[in-house]
């Protein structure tokens, strides 16, 4: 075990990758010289050099419609997009080429590219750099979602996701990066299938993913001082949703709350409600609580963009408004 | 013309085996097409069905210049460039009939033509959505060191979308094998060229780019061909990225359901006068070398293969409904690349 960030452990993912396969390439907007906008593939150019690590021009649409290409061609891109904003620019490659080329050539071509971003608020970096859209791109058929909260799945979702013959995006929350903790030195690669729990409970779910599962265990905590014994599942997956695991703990538990960084409307949160609500109706003792970011764009003052994403306060509310 | 490279003129005759190939690849695509008008009358094609009736000349001229290794990215209008490059007829037509034996199974229809065993990299209906694809399977084949060619056809709709412009500067940035084909037909649906863009001399434009660039008549089968093997061995032998700007006309409408209501009449009968299927009939005509009842031959040998691609879609079958959800995700056997 030795001590590594969060950044560290996507570094490591990716050193691996770039060893283990030729056709991997990483690309995209200062990967290269600059080091990442992250730092997490500092030190690879010197590395692996300019054909692997290649720095792109801020061209999202055109470089991430590369990466398509090239892995219809072949290779294995990592494309990395600074921010999730940012790939609001690259929606027409993800959605209208990568989810659908395998589906509408009747199964010829699939399309084996990874595509990792940064979602997430917490930085003060406003409405155009903090946002959780991670959800929309659950809506996508054709595509697999993934969000590694843990340093574990940090370091090992990557290469699974690479040898998925279909497009795989992978959100990195900003505020995880610095995150140290420990980190088995053979730490490999993980299952991208499955949801985890993450702390066992009796009297309450928590779902969580990415950013929120440290405000879902740090909550966890605190209900345990009152008396409340709460279980923590870790999506994980965004897409598809492992289903059987959220509703299990829900018929275990009999109270679920999702806490989702993404707003209420139209949300991944409403998704996992749905889900649990359907299967495990019976079983619940109150309805599905939500806590999700407010309804506005991301300010930038540091207590409005507190007020404005879930916190550990807003999880307890909701788990009491509920009854545990 | 915009570089200093020596453009082919045009002006020569191909040898006759040759010029009757072109000439019969053009009528294949013709009369496949106007069946297909035929189809969609009587229901039994639906959709959005973008005929290139006039522009027969850019598809298989391009197509000739490329080889089996190459690759294709085309647009929606793709019916003749997928005949051009050696797509059967059979499947095309079950195709557009939304059989499962068509080329996609019938999941794509006219817009999305897709053959992995010539490259065929679609059919994409997303104006512009194409380039960046090109761009990437150029990539791979620098990355792997392969001579290949990536050809690109779009339209001149295309070069108002960022990802041309994205497009043309990645390839010349990294220098990659692509063939830029633009199939300038002076409208984006409606809109008329000098309506949509500042700089209407799109060669012009990719020059800006530092892509060697010139425009070709589109109307000629042997000019589009002679630019597009000249151009693409360029390509091939490392010369960077090219562009054509292929100058050709649509003779029908946009789609099925455009009134054409944006065009002169006297406008189109012009541009009829220069009829590629015409224009090269004539010439190997003068040449002596089309003899005597040799174009009737072909057209019947045209028409018993279309007879024989529609008999075949109509007695294809649909794909079982149990199967809908099939080709969301890899099947793991199915799951290698085209590279």
């Amino acid at each position: 075990m030795s001590a590594v960030t969060y950044r560290e452990a996507l570094r490591r993912a990716l050193d691996d990758a770039l060893r283990r396969d030729g056709r991997v390439f990483l690309m995209g907007e200062d990967v290269g010289r600059y080091g990442g906008c992250y730092a997490v593939s500092l030190g690879l150019l010197e590395e692996f050099g300019p054909e692997r690590i290649r720095d792109t021009p801020l061209s999202e649409s055109g470089f991430v419609g590369a990466g398509i290409g090239a892995a219809l061609g072949g290779m294995r891109p990592i494309v990395e997009i600074m921010t999730v904003n940012f790939s609001l620019l690259a929606l027409d490659q993800i959605v209208n080429n990568a989810a659908t080329l395998l589906y509408m050539s009747g199964g010829q071509f699939n399309v084996p590219v990874v595509i990792r971003m940064t979602t997430g608020a917490g930085r003060q970096l406003g409405a155009q750099h903090s946002h959780s859209l991670e959800g929309w791109y659950t809506h996508i058929p054709g595509i697999r979602v993934l969000a590694p909260a843990t340093l574990e799945d940090a370091r090992g979702m990557l290469w699974p996701a690479l040898c998925d013959p279909d497009p795989v995006l992978i959100f990195e929350h900003g505020s995880l990066y610095n995150v140290e903790g420990e980190l088995a030195d053979d730490a490999g690669e993980v299952d991208i299938e499955g949801a985890a729990v993450r702390r066992a409970g009796h009297d309450v779910t928590i779902v969580s993913y990415g950013g929120m599962l440290r405000v879902a265990l740090a909550a966890a905590e605190a209900l345990a001082g009152d008396g409340v014994d709460a279980e923590v599942v870790d999506l994980r997956s965004l897409r598809p949703l492992d289903t059987e695991t959220l509703v299990a703990s829900a018929v275990r538990t009999h109270r679920a709350v999702v806490v989702d960084e993404g707003w209420r409307t139209g949300s991944l949160s409403a998704e996992v409600a749905a889900r649990i609500t359907e299967e495990a109706f019976y079983d619940l003792d109150a309805p599905v609580g939500r806590v999700c970011t407010a309804e506005v764009p991301m300010p930038y003052a540091k207590h409005l963009e507190d007020e404005a994403t879930p916190q550990v306060r807003d999880v307890l509310e909701a788990v009491h408004a509920m009854g545990a | 013309m915009t570089d200093t490279v020596a453009v082919p003129s045009g002006a020569s005759t191909p040898d006759p085996a040759h010029g009757l190939h072109l000439l019969r690849e053009m009528v294949r695509i013709r009369r496949f097409e106007e069946r297909c008008v035929e189809l969609y009358s009587d229901m039994r094609i639906r959709g959005f069905l973008h005929l290139g009736i006039g522009e027969e000349a850019c598809a298989v001229g391009v197509m000739e210049a490329l080889e089996e290794r190459d690759s294709v990215v085309a647009t929606y209008r793709e019916h003749g460039h997928a005949l051009a490059r050696g797509m059967s007829m059979r499947s095309a037509m079950a195709e557009l009939e939304g059989k499962v034996e068509g080329c996609s199974r019938g999941r794509g229809g006219s817009m999305h033509l897709f053959d992995k065993a010539s490259r065929f990299f679609g059919g994409n209906a997303i104006v512009g959505g194409g380039l960046p694809l090109a761009v990437g399977l150029a990539l791979a084949d620098k990355m792997q060191r392969r001579d290949h060619v990536t050809a690109c056809i779009f339209g001149d709709g295309a070069v108002a979308e960022g990802e041309f412009h994205e497009s043309m500067n990645l390839a010349a940035l990294w220098h990659l094998p692509v063939l830029f084909c633009c199939e300038n037909n002076l409208y984006a649906m409606g809109t008329a060229l000098e309506r949509s863009e500042s700089e209407t001399d799109l060669a012009l434009k990719a020059a800006s780019y530092r892509v060697p660039s010139w425009d070709v008549d589109g109307m000629d089968v042997v000019a589009v061909e002679e630019a597009a093997r000249h151009a693409a061995e360029a390509v091939r032998s490392g010369g960077g990225p090219h562009f054509l700007e292929l100058r050709t006309y649509r003779f029908r409408a946009h789609s099925m359901y455009d009134p054409d209501r944006y065009r002169d009449k006297a406008e189109i009968e012009g541009w009829r006068h220069r009829d590629p299927i015409d224009h090269l009939r004539d010439r190997l005509a003068a040449a002596g070398v089309l003899a005597e009842g040799e174009l009737e031959r072909i057209e019947a040998e045209v028409e018993a293969e279309i007879d024989d691609a529609v008999a075949f879609a109509d007695a294809g079958t649909l794909e079982p409904v149990e199967d809908l959800e099939r080709f969301v995700v890899s099947e793991r056997a199915d799951a290698e690349t085209a590279g």
